[in-house]
Protein backbone atom coordinates (compact mmCIF):
# COMPACT_ATOMS: atom_id res chain seq x y z
CA UNK A 1 0.00 0.00 0.00
CA UNK A 2 1.00 3.58 -0.94
CA UNK A 3 1.21 6.51 2.18
CA UNK A 4 1.78 9.71 1.78
CA UNK A 5 4.71 10.12 4.75
CA UNK A 6 5.17 13.73 4.33
CA UNK A 7 3.86 17.63 2.79
CA UNK A 8 6.01 20.02 1.93
CA UNK A 9 4.74 23.89 1.74
CA UNK A 10 7.02 26.35 -0.32
CA UNK A 11 6.58 29.89 -2.71
CA UNK A 12 7.69 28.86 -6.19
CA UNK A 13 8.67 32.81 -6.87
CA UNK A 14 10.50 32.50 -10.35
CA UNK A 15 13.69 34.86 -8.86
CA UNK A 16 14.57 32.02 -7.05
CA UNK A 17 15.39 29.37 -9.77
CA UNK A 18 16.86 32.38 -11.29
CA UNK A 19 19.11 32.98 -8.31
CA UNK A 20 19.80 28.93 -8.66
CA UNK A 21 20.32 28.78 -12.64
CA UNK A 22 23.11 32.08 -12.30
CA UNK A 23 24.77 30.87 -9.04
CA UNK A 24 23.55 34.07 -6.98
CA UNK A 25 22.74 32.34 -3.64
CA UNK A 26 25.20 33.10 -2.08
CA UNK A 27 25.08 37.27 -2.86
CA UNK A 28 23.95 39.10 0.39
CA UNK A 29 20.55 39.54 -1.31
CA UNK A 30 20.13 35.88 -1.32
CA UNK A 31 22.14 33.82 1.00
CA UNK A 32 19.46 34.19 4.10
CA UNK A 33 16.92 33.14 1.99
CA UNK A 34 18.91 29.54 0.66
CA UNK A 35 20.21 29.16 3.83
CA UNK A 36 16.79 28.82 5.47
CA UNK A 37 16.26 26.20 2.63
CA UNK A 38 19.57 23.96 3.59
CA UNK A 39 17.56 21.96 6.47
CA UNK A 40 14.76 21.11 4.23
CA UNK A 41 17.16 19.96 1.98
CA UNK A 42 19.22 17.37 4.23
CA UNK A 43 15.42 16.41 5.85
CA UNK A 44 14.50 15.68 1.98
CA UNK A 45 17.36 13.62 1.26
CA UNK A 46 17.13 11.48 4.54
CA UNK A 47 13.75 10.65 3.66
CA UNK A 48 14.31 9.50 0.21
CA UNK A 49 10.77 9.40 -1.15
CA UNK A 50 9.81 7.17 -3.73
CA UNK A 51 7.81 9.79 -5.90
CA UNK A 52 6.32 13.28 -5.32
CA UNK A 53 2.45 15.04 -5.93
CA UNK A 54 3.45 18.44 -6.75
CA UNK A 55 0.31 20.97 -6.35
CA UNK A 56 1.05 24.16 -8.23
CA UNK A 57 -0.17 26.75 -11.14
CA UNK A 58 1.16 27.10 -14.49
CA UNK A 59 1.84 30.10 -15.78
CA UNK A 60 0.41 30.69 -18.68
CA UNK A 61 3.03 28.15 -20.05
CA UNK A 62 1.47 24.64 -20.77
CA UNK A 63 -2.11 25.97 -20.79
CA UNK A 64 -3.33 29.82 -21.69
CA UNK A 65 -6.43 31.14 -21.53
CA UNK A 66 -7.95 29.22 -24.43
CA UNK A 67 -8.69 26.50 -21.53
CA UNK A 68 -8.55 26.68 -17.93
CA UNK A 69 -8.35 23.36 -16.08
CA UNK A 70 -9.20 23.90 -12.61
CA UNK A 71 -7.65 20.84 -11.46
CA UNK A 72 -5.35 18.61 -13.62
CA UNK A 73 -3.52 16.12 -13.73
CA UNK A 74 -0.18 15.16 -15.87
CA UNK A 75 0.19 11.49 -16.26
CA UNK A 76 3.00 11.20 -18.19
CA UNK A 77 6.02 9.63 -18.41
CA UNK A 78 8.09 12.46 -18.74
CA UNK A 79 7.65 16.48 -18.33
CA UNK A 80 9.96 19.00 -20.45
CA UNK A 81 10.98 21.96 -19.26
CA UNK A 82 8.88 25.21 -20.49
CA UNK A 83 9.89 28.50 -22.01
CA UNK A 84 8.26 30.66 -20.16
CA UNK A 85 9.27 33.61 -22.00
CA UNK A 86 13.05 33.70 -21.14
CA UNK A 87 14.09 30.36 -22.28
CA UNK A 88 14.30 27.17 -20.22
CA UNK A 89 15.41 26.74 -17.51
CA UNK A 90 18.45 24.88 -17.18
CA UNK A 91 17.28 21.95 -14.73
CA UNK A 92 16.64 17.90 -15.51
CA UNK A 93 13.73 17.12 -17.27
CA UNK A 94 10.81 16.16 -14.69
CA UNK A 95 10.26 12.21 -14.89
CA UNK A 96 6.66 11.65 -13.97
CA UNK A 97 5.20 8.35 -12.35
CA UNK A 98 2.41 7.10 -14.75
CA UNK A 99 0.88 4.56 -13.04
CA UNK A 100 0.25 6.33 -9.84
CA UNK A 101 -1.09 9.22 -11.50
CA UNK A 102 -3.39 6.80 -13.93
CA UNK A 103 -4.69 5.86 -10.53
CA UNK A 104 -5.09 8.81 -9.30
CA UNK A 105 -6.92 10.59 -11.84
CA UNK A 106 -9.27 7.78 -11.98
CA UNK A 107 -10.17 7.23 -8.33
CA UNK A 108 -10.23 11.49 -8.22
CA UNK A 109 -12.56 11.28 -10.62
CA UNK A 110 -14.87 8.40 -9.48
CA UNK A 111 -14.67 10.40 -6.08
CA UNK A 112 -16.18 12.99 -7.61
CA UNK A 113 -13.32 15.00 -8.28
CA UNK A 114 -13.63 15.76 -12.07
CA UNK A 115 -9.88 16.41 -12.87
CA UNK A 116 -8.59 17.20 -16.15
CA UNK A 117 -6.12 14.55 -17.58
CA UNK A 118 -2.88 15.71 -18.88
CA UNK A 119 -1.22 13.57 -21.52
CA UNK A 120 1.66 15.84 -22.33
CA UNK A 121 2.68 19.06 -20.98
CA UNK A 122 5.84 21.09 -20.52
CA UNK A 123 6.23 22.29 -16.44
CA UNK A 124 6.95 25.59 -15.91
CA UNK A 125 8.90 27.46 -12.35
CA UNK A 126 5.79 27.02 -10.73
CA UNK A 127 7.11 23.19 -10.59
CA UNK A 128 10.40 23.01 -10.72
CA UNK A 129 11.23 26.06 -8.39
CA UNK A 130 9.99 23.88 -5.59
CA UNK A 131 12.36 21.06 -6.85
CA UNK A 132 15.13 23.18 -6.98
CA UNK A 133 14.16 24.67 -3.32
CA UNK A 134 13.94 21.47 -1.67
CA UNK A 135 16.85 19.04 -4.23
CA UNK A 136 19.59 21.71 -5.04
CA UNK A 137 20.86 21.71 -8.60
CA UNK A 138 20.92 17.19 -9.05
CA UNK A 139 22.30 16.12 -12.83
CA UNK A 140 18.35 14.38 -12.44
CA UNK A 141 16.01 14.70 -10.07
CA UNK A 142 15.75 12.46 -6.83
CA UNK A 143 12.18 11.40 -7.70
CA UNK A 144 9.39 11.13 -10.37
CA UNK A 145 6.70 13.61 -10.11
CA UNK A 146 2.93 13.81 -10.44
CA UNK A 147 2.21 17.63 -11.32
CA UNK A 148 -1.09 18.59 -10.34
CA UNK A 149 -1.98 21.87 -11.43
CA UNK A 150 -4.88 24.25 -9.38
CA UNK A 151 -5.96 27.26 -11.91
CA UNK A 152 -5.49 30.51 -9.82
CA UNK A 153 -4.72 32.61 -13.04
CA UNK A 154 -8.52 33.06 -13.98
CA UNK A 155 -10.60 34.42 -11.13
CA UNK A 156 -11.95 32.65 -9.52
CA UNK A 157 -9.99 29.83 -8.14
CA UNK A 158 -10.91 26.91 -6.63
CA UNK A 159 -12.09 27.81 -3.12
CA UNK A 160 -9.83 26.33 -0.21
CA UNK A 161 -12.46 24.17 1.23
CA UNK A 162 -12.69 22.33 -1.67
CA UNK A 163 -8.52 22.15 -2.32
CA UNK A 164 -8.93 20.78 1.25
CA UNK A 165 -11.40 18.13 0.19
CA UNK A 166 -9.20 17.66 -2.79
CA UNK A 167 -6.31 16.66 -0.58
CA UNK A 168 -8.65 14.30 1.36
CA UNK A 169 -9.32 12.65 -1.98
CA UNK A 170 -5.82 12.24 -2.99
CA UNK A 171 -5.08 10.25 0.25
CA UNK A 172 -7.75 8.25 -0.10
CA UNK A 173 -6.65 7.05 -3.67
CA UNK A 174 -2.94 6.82 -2.72
CA UNK A 175 -3.86 4.97 0.45
CA UNK A 176 -5.57 2.12 -2.69
CA UNK A 177 -2.45 2.10 -4.53
CA UNK A 178 -1.38 -1.97 -4.98
CA UNK A 179 2.70 -0.39 -4.86
CA UNK A 180 4.85 0.02 -1.67
CA UNK A 181 5.36 3.64 -2.28
CA UNK A 182 6.26 6.43 0.06
CA UNK A 183 5.02 9.41 -1.24
CA UNK A 184 5.56 13.21 -0.27
CA UNK A 185 3.10 16.18 -1.40
CA UNK A 186 4.32 19.57 -2.05
CA UNK A 187 1.74 22.39 -1.99
CA UNK A 188 3.36 25.71 -3.75
CA UNK A 189 2.57 29.44 -3.86
CA UNK A 190 2.44 32.43 -1.80
CA UNK A 191 2.48 33.35 0.31
CA UNK A 192 2.06 36.84 0.80
CA UNK A 193 2.13 38.93 -2.40
CA UNK A 194 1.49 40.96 -4.90
CA UNK A 195 2.43 41.56 -8.09
CA UNK A 196 -0.22 43.58 -9.98
CA UNK A 197 -1.49 47.13 -10.00
CA UNK A 198 -0.27 50.58 -7.55
CA UNK A 199 -0.61 48.26 -4.62
CA UNK A 200 2.49 45.66 -5.95
CA UNK A 201 4.92 44.53 -3.48
CA UNK A 202 2.11 44.56 -0.57
CA UNK A 203 3.50 41.97 2.47
CA UNK A 204 1.50 40.98 5.13
CA UNK A 205 3.88 39.26 7.69
CA UNK A 206 1.00 38.52 10.62
CA UNK A 207 -1.53 37.29 7.95
CA UNK A 208 1.34 34.66 6.77
CA UNK A 209 2.76 33.83 10.09
CA UNK A 210 -0.95 33.05 11.39
CA UNK A 211 -1.49 30.89 8.01
CA UNK A 212 1.73 28.69 8.91
CA UNK A 213 0.89 28.00 12.64
CA UNK A 214 -3.27 27.21 11.51
CA UNK A 215 -1.65 24.48 9.17
CA UNK A 216 -1.16 22.56 12.09
CA UNK A 217 -3.52 23.79 14.22
CA UNK A 218 -6.76 24.50 12.46
CA UNK A 219 -6.47 23.38 8.86
CA UNK A 220 -10.28 23.45 8.07
CA UNK A 221 -10.67 26.75 9.47
CA UNK A 222 -7.99 28.09 7.44
CA UNK A 223 -9.33 26.33 4.59
CA UNK A 224 -12.50 28.29 4.89
CA UNK A 225 -10.59 31.58 4.38
CA UNK A 226 -12.06 33.43 1.37
CA UNK A 227 -10.52 34.63 -1.50
CA UNK A 228 -11.15 38.11 -1.47
CA UNK A 229 -9.76 37.50 1.79
CA UNK A 230 -6.78 36.41 0.88
CA UNK A 231 -6.23 39.28 -2.02
CA UNK A 232 -6.82 42.02 0.53
CA UNK A 233 -4.55 40.77 3.16
CA UNK A 234 -2.13 38.56 1.44
CA UNK A 235 -2.13 40.62 -1.59
CA UNK A 236 -3.82 39.65 -5.12
CA UNK A 237 -1.62 36.67 -5.70
CA UNK A 238 -1.79 36.03 -2.15
CA UNK A 239 -4.77 33.76 -3.18
CA UNK A 240 -2.21 31.36 -4.60
CA UNK A 241 -2.16 29.70 -1.03
CA UNK A 242 -5.09 28.06 -1.99
CA UNK A 243 -3.03 25.53 -3.18
CA UNK A 244 -1.48 24.46 0.42
CA UNK A 245 -4.73 23.18 1.44
CA UNK A 246 -4.00 20.50 -1.42
CA UNK A 247 -1.25 19.23 0.68
CA UNK A 248 -2.74 19.77 4.38
CA UNK A 249 -5.78 18.08 3.17
CA UNK A 250 -3.82 14.69 1.89
CA UNK A 251 -1.75 14.17 5.12
CA UNK A 252 -4.59 13.88 7.64
CA UNK A 253 -5.49 15.41 10.79
CA UNK A 254 -2.28 14.21 12.76
CA UNK A 255 0.46 16.06 11.70
CA UNK A 256 3.77 17.13 12.94
CA UNK A 257 5.74 20.37 11.83
CA UNK A 258 9.27 19.53 11.71
CA UNK A 259 10.83 22.77 9.98
CA UNK A 260 9.48 26.24 8.82
CA UNK A 261 11.82 29.23 7.07
CA UNK A 262 10.05 32.84 5.98
CA UNK A 263 11.94 35.21 4.57
CA UNK A 264 11.06 38.81 2.44
CA UNK A 265 11.74 39.76 0.52
CA UNK A 266 12.41 37.05 -2.62
CA UNK A 267 11.82 39.74 -5.09
CA UNK A 268 7.96 40.56 -4.96
CA UNK A 269 6.96 38.13 -2.17
CA UNK A 270 7.40 36.35 1.40
CA UNK A 271 8.85 33.13 0.68
CA UNK A 272 8.01 30.65 2.83
CA UNK A 273 9.01 26.91 3.78
CA UNK A 274 7.28 24.60 6.08
CA UNK A 275 7.90 20.76 6.58
CA UNK A 276 4.53 18.62 7.72
CA UNK A 277 5.09 14.65 8.57
CA UNK A 278 2.32 12.73 8.41
CA UNK A 279 1.48 11.16 12.01
CA UNK A 280 -1.81 10.09 10.53
CA UNK A 281 -2.56 6.36 10.89
CA UNK A 282 -3.81 5.01 7.28
CA UNK B 1 -23.48 41.65 -13.53
CA UNK B 2 -25.00 39.32 -11.53
CA UNK B 3 -22.34 38.58 -8.55
CA UNK B 4 -21.36 40.84 -5.93
CA UNK B 5 -17.92 41.42 -6.24
CA UNK B 6 -16.23 42.37 -3.29
CA UNK B 7 -12.84 42.69 -4.31
CA UNK B 8 -13.42 45.75 -6.30
CA UNK B 9 -13.05 47.51 -2.92
CA UNK B 10 -9.52 46.83 -2.88
CA UNK B 11 -7.24 49.26 -3.79
CA UNK B 12 -5.04 49.30 -6.70
CA UNK B 13 -6.11 46.17 -7.92
CA UNK B 14 -7.24 44.33 -10.98
CA UNK B 15 -8.33 41.18 -10.22
CA UNK B 16 -8.77 39.06 -13.41
CA UNK B 17 -12.03 37.96 -13.62
CA UNK B 18 -15.19 37.18 -15.82
CA UNK B 19 -15.97 40.83 -16.87
CA UNK B 20 -11.76 41.29 -17.64
CA UNK B 21 -11.68 37.97 -18.78
CA UNK B 22 -14.03 39.12 -21.72
CA UNK B 23 -11.80 42.32 -23.22
CA UNK B 24 -8.93 41.06 -21.86
CA UNK B 25 -8.32 37.63 -23.82
CA UNK B 26 -6.80 38.76 -27.61
CA UNK B 27 -4.43 40.75 -25.59
CA UNK B 28 -3.39 38.24 -23.09
CA UNK B 29 -3.11 35.45 -26.08
CA UNK B 30 -0.44 38.13 -27.54
CA UNK B 31 1.89 37.72 -24.48
CA UNK B 32 1.40 33.76 -24.36
CA UNK B 33 2.46 33.65 -28.40
CA UNK B 34 5.86 34.85 -26.65
CA UNK B 35 6.69 31.79 -25.23
CA UNK B 36 7.96 31.22 -28.19
CA UNK B 37 11.64 32.57 -29.27
CA UNK B 38 10.46 32.98 -32.64
CA UNK B 39 7.40 35.10 -31.60
CA UNK B 40 10.25 37.24 -29.40
CA UNK B 41 12.52 37.98 -32.25
CA UNK B 42 10.07 39.12 -34.71
CA UNK B 43 8.30 41.06 -31.93
CA UNK B 44 11.54 42.61 -31.44
CA UNK B 45 12.10 43.62 -34.94
CA UNK B 46 8.64 45.01 -35.67
CA UNK B 47 6.10 45.28 -32.55
CA UNK B 48 3.21 47.22 -34.63
CA UNK B 49 3.60 44.49 -37.51
CA UNK B 50 3.73 41.10 -34.84
CA UNK B 51 0.43 42.68 -33.31
CA UNK B 52 -1.29 43.51 -36.39
CA UNK B 53 -1.50 39.49 -36.20
CA UNK B 54 -3.60 39.99 -32.88
CA UNK B 55 -7.16 41.64 -32.78
CA UNK B 56 -6.35 43.95 -30.17
CA UNK B 57 -8.39 47.14 -29.21
CA UNK B 58 -6.04 50.53 -30.20
CA UNK B 59 -6.29 51.08 -26.65
CA UNK B 60 -4.44 47.71 -25.66
CA UNK B 61 -2.35 48.06 -28.54
CA UNK B 62 -1.23 51.48 -27.33
CA UNK B 63 -0.44 49.88 -24.16
CA UNK B 64 1.73 47.29 -25.36
CA UNK B 65 3.36 49.91 -27.79
CA UNK B 66 3.92 52.12 -24.82
CA UNK B 67 4.90 49.99 -22.00
CA UNK B 68 2.36 50.87 -19.98
CA UNK B 69 2.02 48.58 -17.28
CA UNK B 70 -0.41 49.54 -15.38
CA UNK B 71 -2.94 50.57 -18.16
CA UNK B 72 -2.75 46.75 -19.28
CA UNK B 73 -4.21 45.81 -16.60
CA UNK B 74 -7.10 48.19 -16.91
CA UNK B 75 -7.77 47.07 -20.62
CA UNK B 76 -7.99 43.42 -19.59
CA UNK B 77 -4.26 42.29 -19.37
CA UNK B 78 -3.85 39.45 -17.05
CA UNK B 79 -0.09 40.07 -14.82
CA UNK B 80 0.29 36.35 -15.73
CA UNK B 81 0.22 37.22 -18.69
CA UNK B 82 2.14 40.83 -19.51
CA UNK B 83 5.19 40.24 -17.80
CA UNK B 84 6.10 37.95 -20.57
CA UNK B 85 6.42 41.36 -22.20
CA UNK B 86 8.76 42.81 -19.44
CA UNK B 87 10.74 39.51 -19.80
CA UNK B 88 11.30 39.83 -23.70
CA UNK B 89 12.35 43.42 -22.59
CA UNK B 90 14.99 41.84 -20.19
CA UNK B 91 12.89 43.59 -17.29
CA UNK B 92 11.95 41.52 -14.14
CA UNK B 93 8.63 40.95 -11.95
CA UNK B 94 10.42 43.53 -9.68
CA UNK B 95 11.05 46.08 -12.33
CA UNK B 96 7.64 46.18 -13.91
CA UNK B 97 6.08 45.76 -9.69
CA UNK B 98 7.86 49.50 -9.45
CA UNK B 99 6.60 50.84 -12.39
CA UNK B 100 3.05 49.81 -11.68
CA UNK B 101 3.36 51.37 -8.22
CA UNK B 102 4.61 54.87 -9.62
CA UNK B 103 8.02 54.51 -8.16
CA UNK B 104 11.40 54.36 -8.86
CA UNK B 105 13.46 51.06 -9.23
CA UNK B 106 15.34 51.75 -6.19
CA UNK B 107 12.42 52.94 -3.99
CA UNK B 108 10.53 50.17 -4.78
CA UNK B 109 13.23 47.82 -3.88
CA UNK B 110 14.21 49.70 -0.77
CA UNK B 111 10.30 49.27 0.41
CA UNK B 112 10.81 45.51 -0.68
CA UNK B 113 13.89 44.91 1.66
CA UNK B 114 12.17 47.18 4.14
CA UNK B 115 9.51 44.07 4.33
CA UNK B 116 7.22 45.20 1.36
CA UNK B 117 4.21 47.87 1.42
CA UNK B 118 2.36 47.07 5.09
CA UNK B 119 -1.56 46.11 4.30
CA UNK B 120 -2.37 48.89 6.88
CA UNK B 121 -4.36 51.66 5.40
CA UNK B 122 -4.29 49.08 1.93
CA UNK B 123 -6.99 47.05 2.83
CA UNK B 124 -9.67 49.21 1.13
CA UNK B 125 -10.18 51.71 -1.41
CA UNK B 126 -12.26 54.02 1.17
CA UNK B 127 -9.93 54.71 3.72
CA UNK B 128 -12.38 54.97 6.69
CA UNK B 129 -13.74 51.23 6.00
CA UNK B 130 -9.62 50.49 6.86
CA UNK B 131 -10.02 51.64 9.94
CA UNK B 132 -12.87 49.93 10.84
CA UNK B 133 -11.95 46.61 9.13
CA UNK B 134 -8.44 46.67 9.55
Amino acid sequence: MAKIVAGIATSHVPAIGVAMDKGMTGTPYWQPLFKGYEPAREWLAKLAPDVAIIVYNDHACAFSLEIIPTFLIGVADKFPIADEGFGPRPVPVVKGHPALAWHLAESLILDEFDMTIANEMPVDHGLTVPLSVTCGRPDAWPFPVIPLCVNVVQYPPPTGARCYKLGMAIRRAVEQFDQDLRVVIYGTGGMSHQLQGERAGLINREFDTAFLDGLTRDPVALSKITHTEYMREAGSEGVEMVMWHVMRGALGEDVAEVYRHYHVPASNTAAGLMILENRSPA
Amino acid sequence: MSRPRDYESIPGTYVYDAERGRVGYALNMFCMSLNKAENRRSFKENAPAYLDRFPLTPEQRRTVLERDWLGMLKVGGNIYYTIKIAFCDGLTFQDVAGMMSGVSKETYAKMMLAGGRTPDGNRYKDSSEDIKNG
